[in-house]
């Protein structure tokens, strides 16, 4: 049990624009540092004198040796982060919340499937696997985006081909797009799946994580190895606020990455 | 001092017991104060029987009692002079547990620096005069939900850490009172300093109190009180005992959690929304609600920024808010959040029933929303459904 304090000062080492409204922010300890994060945890972030929210981590160590977190401008808060340049300071509590279950994952085929800005709480998924390839077997990246200008972490989707099989697919192409267009489940049917050997992990909005969910299963990959990372809003994430409520589960504690067998009869209940 | 805070060790065995009378009242009140402690205990204003610091043990409501109905709260007066013969009224011990404004951290830009502080503010030292049954069963519920997780919350431990419970047995329950349906009294559980049971007959107005921590019985020592008599326990224990049999309301006779996961589809959800307002009345006087928001404000400078935090409503339309909407726009799905919430996935969360039974959402409900009837009709309906639907 820890005590709920105040943020630690960080300091941005770093940014990389992603989109025309995304940006990735790496950020190194001005004093003290937070405990080390594990895939698929989120700290919260503070923008001083407007608000904080919880972003997940979407780089363990980014060049500089900080965390770094890939942030979408929708809100005040989110705003303000994506504005922040080299040399300001954010606050940062953490790690929080249930991260993607690699131990479950280990042995098997890793399929990992990301809409939209869930790639950045799965990209340390790919990093992990890619750095320790013989504790896994083959690594799957299934990506999709509503326009490839809003693919994120895009360069980087071209370095895992080879030792991934990556599919990448938009809603709606511009020109000089090549790839496959159509929702993201429909790339499945250009990959060697293995639904006996497959671990799935899952992230995006979640009308997507639903309808990826529901194709895998279908396939027969068991729902127990389906991993989903969830969002609702989230106020403190030390579980004491109430918001991040969904059914029986606090996603700040029990989440944001939970197993599909217990997700899907929460997530087939409107407006839980 | 309590400091025990996990709900599920008794109490030590009460080591002490006592009878005093009126005198011993006023004794407490100056011993509690006399150890350093904010003595807070009921007492009447604005025609209601609130809680607040107390200078005297003559601010008690003496002689006053309550009325209580759905959506209706009356003083009345009582010809016995028992300060302790009414009701839960709108406040519970949380006001002074978990305020509802409190200042979490702030934050300075000195030069190139941000600098974090947490509030300073040592927590105060609070003595509770007049913690009833359902009320002791809230605050161990509070102390479930703020401390008992991976993450304490540091202001509500320091508050709790500190707090003496004078704990009262219920000999008079209101119009709302389902004490007796949730298991959380009329007689008082575990986790008390000191315990009352308020006794007015043909022997006299008196108080049969017993200890249940060694402060408890260092202060009880203090107190003009003498060995406790057969007759006085016994009419306090049939005080008790009677005030079981006198419930106002009742909880369905059907396991609530079992209830609230298995009915999250049914018409009744819209048959209340059609009555409630949505004013969160009910999250505010609740003794377990425990929701809250953050404020983030800055000074003119704009160099000094502070962290607050402030009781929330489920029932707020911003409560579930993402990017793209509320998750829970619908006034169906925000009471049946609560309601489900209260009787059902709070075991999930937390181990046991965010219900006490104290009736209090029922009395400040504007409309007379009644979670009883509520869930007995959901009860109903589960009842009543085809055997085809019964999936």
């Amino acid at each position: 049990m820890s005590t709920v304090t105040p943020p630690l000062p960080y300091r941005v080492a770093a940014t990389e624009p992603e989109t025309a409204d995304t940006r990735s922010v790496e950020l190194v300890p001005a004093g003290r540092e937070l405990p080390p994060f594990s895939p698929g945890q989120f700290a919260m972030v503070y923008a001083f004198g407007v608000g904080e929210v919880p972003v997940s981590v979407s780089a363990l160590r980014g060049r500089h040796g900080g965390l770094v977190h890939t942030v979408r401008a929708v809100g005040a808060t989110s705003t303000a982060l994506y504005r922040l340049r080299e040399g300001d300071t954010v606050g940062l509590r953490g790690p929080y919340g249930t991260g993607w279950d690699l131990d479950a994952v280990a042995g098997h085929d890793v399929l990992v499937i990301a809409g939209g800005i869930g790639l950045a709480p799965l990209r340390p998924v790919v990093h992990t696997v890619l750095d320790r390839p013989a504790a896994y077997g083959r690594l799957g990246v299934l990506v999709g985006a509503r326009t490839p200008d809003d693919l994120i972490h895009r360069k980087e989707i071209d370095d895992w081909r080879g030792p991934a099989a990556v599919g990448v697919t938009v809603d709606r192409p511009g020109p000089g797009w090549h790839g496959a267009v159509g929702v993201v489940t429909a790339l499945l049917d250009r990959i060697d799946l293995r639904p006996d050997r497959t671990c799935a992990l899952v992230c995006g909005p979640e009308v997507m994580i639903r309808h990826t969910a529901r194709a895998l299963t279908g396939r027969g990959v068991p729902a127990h190895r389906v991993q989903v990372s969830l969002e609702r809003n989230m106020r403190c994430a030390t579980g004491h606020c109430g918001h991040c409520q969904l059914g029986p589960l606090l996603l700040c504690r029990d989440g944001p990455v939970i197993g599909y067998d217990r997700a899907e009869p929460l997530l087939t209940v409107r407006e839980l | 001092m309590h400091t025990d805070t996990d709900v599920n060790t008794p109490a030590p065995a009460a080591s002490e017991e006592k009878v005093m009378g009126k005198d011993g009242m006023a004794a407490l009140v100056g011993a509690l104060t006399g150890r350093g402690y904010t003595v807070v205990g009921p007492t009447v204003r604005d025609g209601a029987i609130v809680l607040a610091e107390l200078e005297s043990a003559d601010q008690l409501p003496y002689g006053w009692g309550v009325e209580l109905q759905a959506g209706q709260y009356r003083l009345r007066r009582r010809p016995d002079g028992a300060a302790f013969a009414n009701a839960a009224g709108p406040q519970s011990w949380k006001t002074f547990l978990h305020p509802s404004r409190v200042r979490q951290w702030s934050a300075d830009r000195v030069g190139e620096e941000t600098v974090f502080t947490a509030d300073p503010s040592p927590p105060p030292r609070y003595a509770f005069l007049g913690v009833r049954s359902c009320d002791l069963r809230a605050v161990a519920i509070q102390d479930r939900v703020l401390t008992g997780g991976p993450h304490r919350d540091p202001v509500y431990q320091g508050r709790r850490s500190g707090a003496f419970l004078v704990a009262v047995e219920c000999t008079e329950p209101g119009g709302t009172c389902f004490c007796v349906s949730m298991g959380t009294g009329p007689a008082a559980g575990p986790g008390y300093d000191l315990v009352l049971t308020e006794v007015v007959d043909d022997d006299g107005h008196r108080f049969w109190i017993r200890s249940g921590s060694r402060e408890g019985a260092e202060v009880l020592a203090e107190l003009p009180a003498h060995p406790a008599d057969s007759a006085t326990r016994e009419a306090a224990r049939a005080g008790v005992t009677a005030a079981a049999e006198r419930m106002g309301r009742t909880m369905p006779e059907a396991d609530l959690r079992e209830l609230m996961a298995g009915t999250l589809d049914a018409p009744r959800w819209d048959d209340v929304a059609g009555r409630c307002l949505t004013c969160g009345n009910c999250t505010m006087v609740c003794p377990t609600c425990f929701c809250t928001t953050t404020e983030d404000v800055t000074d003119l400078t704009g160099d000094h920024a502070e962290r607050w935090r402030l009781w929330d409503s489920c029932f707020d339309l911003d409560f579930s808010h993402l990017h793209g909407g509320p998750v829970r726009a619908s006034t169906r799905s925000r009471y049946r959040q609560w309601m489900t919430h209260k009787l059902g996935t709070w075991y999930d969360q937390f181990g046991s029933s965010g219900c006490v039974g104290c009736g209090r959402c029922i009395v400040w409900c504007p409309v007379a929303i009644d979670i009883t009837e509520e869930a007995a009709a959901l009860h109903d309906w589960t009842r009543s459904r085809p055997p085809e639907d019964a999936s």
